[in-house]
């Protein structure tokens, strides 16, 4: 019975042919290092998951996102954990997806054809690295606050365009209740787009072009 | 193969796989389903004695009008709901004490001296001085709080939702 209905839906999914062409398909002998990406799959995926569920109790507003997180973390049940979780899971995910990218450089995985593969994943890193810094602001600390006045300032340093950037990122010439707003919007709503849509290319071309082989002597 | 009581390395590592990923996805799982439901498996009901002062400066006879404010908390908000209540006291030691919420539609009802009734202003609703219902579209006499006596002071009994 069940044999059948799968039969019924594989012949219109076609989800063998998925599982061979994504999971079934052939790689070089590979060691521990190869794991990064994938381990940068799984914790994007839970930042996402970890992230909507504190999406229930924090309130992006001057007012109140402090208070919402010290609410999150001392009232409501395990909401420690889910904190912490998207706490320590967005420092981990930095520190993987950079040493994924240095295993990629030391094993000369960019070069042809995987330069698109590389490409897309400087986006990645820049996106991965642009959640941290725009998270950061979220609890409204105080060293949330001068992080992200720091942080702003530094490319108000460029000459001619750099105060404009700065007021960009800000939403205005200080930190304000905008500033929260649009660093919310960002972190929750155009970085993981961007993120989600440039994994999508990066892992089609992993699937496209098959993984490199560790180089030796003859490369 | 099928026939076969071993498990292929294939197998094992699928086993073990989806053992280790249903293990971590309930150890995460369950806590993820409190965290939701959190709120609503709060305490419902808060029982408080509030002072009313001491009992000797409410007359005889005479509905006096006592207000207060109580803070509550919704997660990181607070609101402040402010009560009244009306004290009748029947005789130097014995006391009533009614709540100045309409039971009709919840508007605030008043004591009217030259009546000795309480007033709804909202459908005209009148309410003896012992909370009965005189006339109106009110379905129940005055709602009236739990008293007692302490060291010369009036507490009532407030439970709130
Ligand atoms: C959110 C971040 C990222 C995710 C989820 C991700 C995911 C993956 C996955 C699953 C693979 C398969 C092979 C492996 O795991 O090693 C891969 C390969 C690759 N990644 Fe990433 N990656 C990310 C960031 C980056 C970054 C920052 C770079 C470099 C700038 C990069 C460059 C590459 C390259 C060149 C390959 C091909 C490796 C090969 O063919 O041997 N990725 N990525
Ligand atoms: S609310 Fe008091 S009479 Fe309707």
């Amino acid at each position: 019975m069940l044999r059948r209905l799968f039969q019924w839906l594989d012949e219109r999914l076609g989800l063998t042919t998925i599982h061979d062409v994504v999971l079934d398909r052939k790689v070089p002998k590979v060691n521990w290092w190869f794991t990064l990406g994938s381990a940068s799959l799984f914790l994007f995926l839970l930042q996402g998951i970890t992230g909507v569920f504190l999406t229930v109790y924090y309130v992006p507003s001057p007012d109140h996102a402090y208070d919402s997180v010290q609410y999150i973390m001392n009232e409501v049940r395990f909401g420690w954990l889910i904190r912490g979780m998207h706490h320590w899971g967005a420092n981990l995910m930095v520190l993987v997806v950079f040493i994924h990218m240095l295993r990629t450089f030391f094993y000369a995985a960019y070069k042809y054809p995987r330069e698109l593969t590389w490409i897309s994943g400087v986006v990645l890193l820049l996106a991965t690295l642009g959640m941290g810094f725009t998270g950061y602001l979220l609890p409204w600390n105080q060293r949330a606050y001068w992080a992200t006045t720091v942080g702003t300032e530094i490319p108000g340093t460029i000459p001619i365009i750099g105060p404009f950037i700065t007021s960009v990122l800000r939403g205005g010439s200080e930190l304000s209740a905008l500033t929260l707003s649009r660093f919310y919007s960002v972190h929750i709503w155009f970085l993981p787009a961007v993120i989600t849509v440039t994994i999508g290319l990066h892992l089609y071309l992993v699937i496209r072009l098959g993984i490199s082989h560790i180089p030796d002597e003859n490369d | 193969m099928p026939n076969s009581p071993s498990l292929t390395r294939r197998q094992f590592v699928t086993l073990v796989g989806a053992a280790l990923s249903a293990f971590m996805g309930t150890l995460v799982g369950l806590p993820a389903i409190g965290y939701l439901l959190s709120p609503a498996l709060e305490r419902r009901e808060r029982e408080s004695w509030i002072s009313l002062g001491p009992l000797d400066q409410y007359p005889l006879n005479q509905p006096t009008l006592f207000t207060f404010t109580r803070t509550k908390k919704h997660g990181w908000e607070k609101t402040v709901t402010s009560y009244g209540v009306y004290v009748l006291r029947t005789s130097p030691t014995q006391v009533r004490v009614f709540s100045n919420v309409c039971t009709h539609l919840s508007c605030r009802v008043r004591w009217d001296e030259e009546a000795r009734e309480y007033i709804c202003p909202c459908h005209d609703g009148h309410f003896a001085i012992d909370g009965a219902i005189i006339s109106g579209p009110q379905p129940r006499p005055l709602d009236e709080y739990e008293t007692k006596i302490e060291g010369g002071n009036l507490f009532i009994l407030l439970r709130e939702a």
